[in-house]
């Protein structure tokens, strides 16, 4: 555990990529494969289920601390992270210990969350008792299941590309998928030729920048293909092996929440991986996204839920068919594979994207402006001559999104954050007018400038009304736009609407309260 | 039951008996000041009282020209009636807790301190008292700090590391105190040491007071073409960024701060390392430091007040936060017989007067959010040829 709590001290004390890089390579070279193939599985973000509650642990660093539970919840506002609040009140330990990283996940960690509670608390006291500071740290990360670390997939890649001697490509494809963290698995990660069997894998995903000044500096309207921008769930559809894999860009199996999908892509041609993404649509109609979330946060599909929000699979490319992988091809030659391969099954529950015709750039602005109506975010324009790269390489696609929708809000609640915004007040809660009141509608975190944040959190702990636990009740005085990209009606918020993507746009402190917008301003956007 | 000894009101901390202020935050006419902090020492006073170490120091702060009566640590005066003594804080060179007594009653107002060893400064000196009002700074059982020896073997382990890599040290700091107290527990040994120029005049007081600390001069006095890549620069946080920093090739930058104790504050000051050093008492001194005085009653100040308070009244203590002009956690309500700020806001809806709210305060650890530094210290400018 110590080298591997080294290595996340080293990843967090610098800020140079360069350096990250190095280190993850330094770490991986120098431990046993075992351990490597764990420490991959973590920075590349996957985690271990939670094995203990943050409830639990907070009671129990409490007891073993000395400190009441109020001083804890204290501390955590203080420090702004569980584990390493947790970490930091733990009395020092008294031995230490070199077990490796892989026995501890597998021997201490993984078996932690089938035990009882008096078995867990053992296990605790026993890994307090050995682990210093900074491996409390980790360990406390792992078993909560908030395992995070600053770095990249890209720089994991980039380490274990040099150490392999690989293309970074290479490497991010057999990190794809599901695989079970081992000593033979990491030698195979880093081997010349990858013999393991990859029957489930997806290619990773190719993700579209933001496009933020005019489309006619791309060029020729002729070198672009122009697609809908759909606000749904991208995913990768993949079939070999005489089975269906549906995968989230989040790299989760997710085709069991789908349950319509498999009957059609099941009879796509073996060997096939689409690009695209599911969409709730109903009859001729796409639906909002709340309507999508409504059934995700669901365990059980009911019958009602899966007639009220239907799904399909709208796929806008194909990375391997009849068992090649064709992502270096051309994005032209891809489309006139992908629309025969789809032609027979198009029906409700597989679509094609189609392409936006529109002869000129100024032609294409005009359609954008009608993306509300149709319930899309805006554009795709993907480059006809492109490959499909891996990750986000820049120029290829771009997403051309309509402006947001916006609403000048009060701040009514501050909350401090976590991470590098723990202890200052920087999670806001912003309130517009209904029928005289300040009615809360959305949370933004982001969008202020450092300074600026420095100054809000000096507001909110000179005007704190009233606390409640970590939040703080301000008073109504400060005014910001607050800008989301969709809305839609709701009946678990108060306000009746909820918003998608909230951010703060910019300080208005030309406005008082007063300025506010309405509640009735929100719901009119509902109509757009 | 009897008017207490010190109160708070608008202008800071007041003995009505004695008609003086201890660290006024406005020009008054006496002010007892314990130590040159700009957060405690304000100019403009008519007269000032402080421990004669501390003397050179505070004349630094409030001008040359101000009447400064310096008294020795333990020395009794009476003023109109009170008896005030000075004894040390271990904070920073001549910083002192000031102890007052009146008809029989003692109160003792601690200033900022530390227990821990400290080579520039005179140790902590615990005082026996009816009431304490102690700095609550690092308040919070999080804060409990590794032996000042280990950090400093730390520090030298990461300046070695830098050399090795042949890139500059640069080691950002308070310049009144943190900087003198790196400068005497660093090895010259390992490598030349260079400051800036906030920290040089603060140094050059420390030395003529008789702290002995090794050779380290202005990074503008090395000679042209000096090579830095072995060196460690000890500069004001304030420095990051400007002109100043620019002739070194891509140094390292520490900084040494009890609040990189909590990973997130090191995060937002863009550092590459955090060295947990502070001039302040962490948890378990604070603790110590309060038992040690006897008192019935204690006020805490600055920091996490409210929490150190309410965990002190757990254990029987009757403690209460002293709000002070500092926005903070303090929550002044809790006090009755003390005159107290009130934070709470106006029904008002218009724009709130954000020149209003005051500033961090320049002690760069009275105040988690935002660390800042001497105010007059970016004086170091790039010479014009």
């Amino acid at each position: 555990m110590r080298p591997f709590a080294a290595l996340y001290a080293a990843l967090d004390e610098t800020t140079r990529t360069s350096e990250k890089v190095a280190a993850i390579r330094a770490y991986l070279a120098a431990v046993p494969p075992e351990d490597a193939a764990w420490a991959v599985y973590f920075l590349i973000g996957r985690k271990p289920r939670q094995a203990v509650s943050t409830r639990k642990l907070r009671a129990w660093v409490s007891e073993a601390a000395g400190v009441s539970e109020w001083l804890f919840d204290e501390c955590h506002e203080a420090v702004g992270d569980l584990a390493e609040t947790a970490a930091l009140l733990l009395p020092p330990p008294t031995r230490t210990t070199t077990l490796p990283l892989h026995r501890w996940v597998e021997d201490r960690l993984l078996p932690l969350a089938g035990k009882d509670e008096a078995a867990q608390k053992a296990d605790l006291r026993t890994a307090w008792d050995e682990l210093d500071r900074n491996e409390r740290l980790v360990f406390h990360k792992l078993i909560t299941g908030a395992f995070r670390v600053g770095v990249s997939q890209r720089l994991v890649i980039a380490a274990l590309a040099e150490l392999g001697e690989l293309a970074p490509a290479t490497v991010a494809h057999r990190l794809m998928g599901a695989w079970q963290p081992s000593a033979a698995q990491f030698r195979g990660l880093v081997a010349a030729e990858s013999d393991q069997p990859a029957t489930s894998r997806p290619y990773p995903f190719l993700l579209a920048h933001p496009l933020e000044g005019d489309p006619a500096e791309l060029g020729e309207r002729d070198a672009w293909q122009a697609e809908w921008k759909f606000d749904g769930i991208r995913a990768q559809i993949v079939r070999r092996g005489g089975q269906l894999f549906v995968w989230s860009r989040g790299e989760e199996l997710i085709g069991e929440r789908f349950p319509e999908l498999a009957p059609v892509a099941g009879r796509l041609p073996e060997g096939t991986a689409l690009d695209g993404e599911i969409l709730p649509w109903r009859g001729p109609d796409i639906l909002p996204f709340a309507e999508l979330q409504r059934r995700i946060g669901r365990k059980n599909l009911s019958r009602t839920i899966l007639a009220e929000v239907p799904v399909t699979f709208l796929a806008f490319d194909v990375l391997e068919a009849f068992g090649r992988d064709i992502r270096e091809r051309p994005l032209s030659e891809r489309r006139q594979i992908l629309e025969p391969l789809l032609a027979p099954l198009v029906g409700d529950v597989l679509r094609l994207s189609p392409v936006v015709a529109a002869p000129t750039w100024q032609e294409l602005a005009g359609l954008r402006q009608g993306s509300r109506a149709r319930n899309v975010e805006g554009l795709m324009l993907k480059r006809r001559a492109a490959p499909y790269g891996v990750g986000r390489v820049r120029g290829d696609w771009w997403k051309w999104k309509l402006d947001p929708l916006a609403v000048d809000a009060v701040l009514v609640y501050a909350q401090s954050g976590s991470g590098r915004r723990a202890s200052l007040f920087t999670d806001y809660t912003f309130a517009v007018w209904d029928e005289g009141a300040l009615v809360p509608f959305c949370k933004a975190y982001s969008g202020l400038t450092d300074a600026e944040l420095a100054e809000v959190d000096r507001f909110v702990r000179a005007h704190t009304l009233e606390r409640f636990g970590p939040v703080r009740a301000v008073t109504p005085e400060l005014v910001f736009e607050i800008g989301f990209e969709g809305i839609a009606r709701s009946r678990r918020h108060k306000s009746g609407v909820a918003v998608r993507f909230p951010r703060i746009l910019r300080w208005r402190r030309d406005k008082t309260p007063a300025d506010a917008d309405h509640l009735d301003a929100l719901k009119a956007l509902l109509a757009t | 039951m009897r008017d207490p000894l010190v109160e708070l009101t608008d202008r800071g901390l007041y003995c009505r008996a004695g008609d003086f202020y201890i660290d006024p935050w406005q020009p008054v006419e006496r002010a007892v000041i314990t130590h040159a902090h700009g957060d405690h020492a304000v100019a403009e006073c008519e007269h000032y009282l402080t421990a004669a170490p501390g003397r050179g120091l505070l004349a630094l702060r409030v001008g040359e020209s101000a009447d400064i009566q310096p008294l020795a640590y333990g020395a009794p005066i009476v003023h109109r009636g009170v008896g005030v003594s000075l004894h040390p804080a271990g904070h920073i060179l001549g910083s002192a807790q000031v102890r007052l007594e009146h008809h029989g009653e003692v109160w003792v107002v601690s200033g900022d301190y530390k227990l821990g060893p400290d080579p520039t400064c005179a140790p902590f000196e615990s005082v026996r008292c009816h009431c304490f009002i102690s700095e609550s700074t690092f308040g919070l059982p999080i804060f409990r700090w590794a032996p000042p020896a280990a950090t400093m073997q730390d520090v030298a382990a990461w300046w070695r590391a830098n050399q090795q890599a042949g890139r500059t040290s640069l080691l950002l700091c308070y310049a009144l105190g943190k900087a003198q107290r790196l400068l005497a527990g660093l090895d010259p040994e390992l490598g030349p040491i260079y400051v800036h120029g906030a920290v040089e005049r603060c140094a050059a007081v420390y030395r003529a007071a008789g702290v002995p600390l090794p050779a380290a001069p202005p990074v503008l006095e090395a000679a042209r073409g000096v090579d830095f890549e072995r060196a460690l620069i000890l500069a004001p946080p304030s420095a990051q960024g400007t002109p100043w920093t620019r002739r070194f090739k891509r140094p390292v930058r520490g900084f040494a701060s009890g609040w990189m104790q909590i990973r997130g504050t090191r995060r937002r000051k863009v550092v590459d390392r955090g060295f947990v050093l502070s001039d302040h008492a962490d948890w378990n001194e604070l603790l110590g430091a309060i038992a040690g005085t006897g008192a019935e009653r204690v006020f805490l100040t600055h920091g996490y007040a409210q929490a150190m308070a309410r965990h002190l009244r757990e254990r029987g203590l009757d403690a209460h936060p002293l709000a002070t002009r500092f926005v903070g956690e303090a929550g002044g309500d809790e006090l009755s017989n003390v005159h107290v700020h009130s934070d709470m806001p106006d029904e008002s809806v218009s724009m709130p007067d954000l020149s209003d709210i005051p500033e961090a305060p320049d002690d760069e650890e009275a105040m988690p959010p935002d660390l800042s530094d001497m105010p007059e210290s970016p004086d170091d400018e790039e010479p014009t040829a």
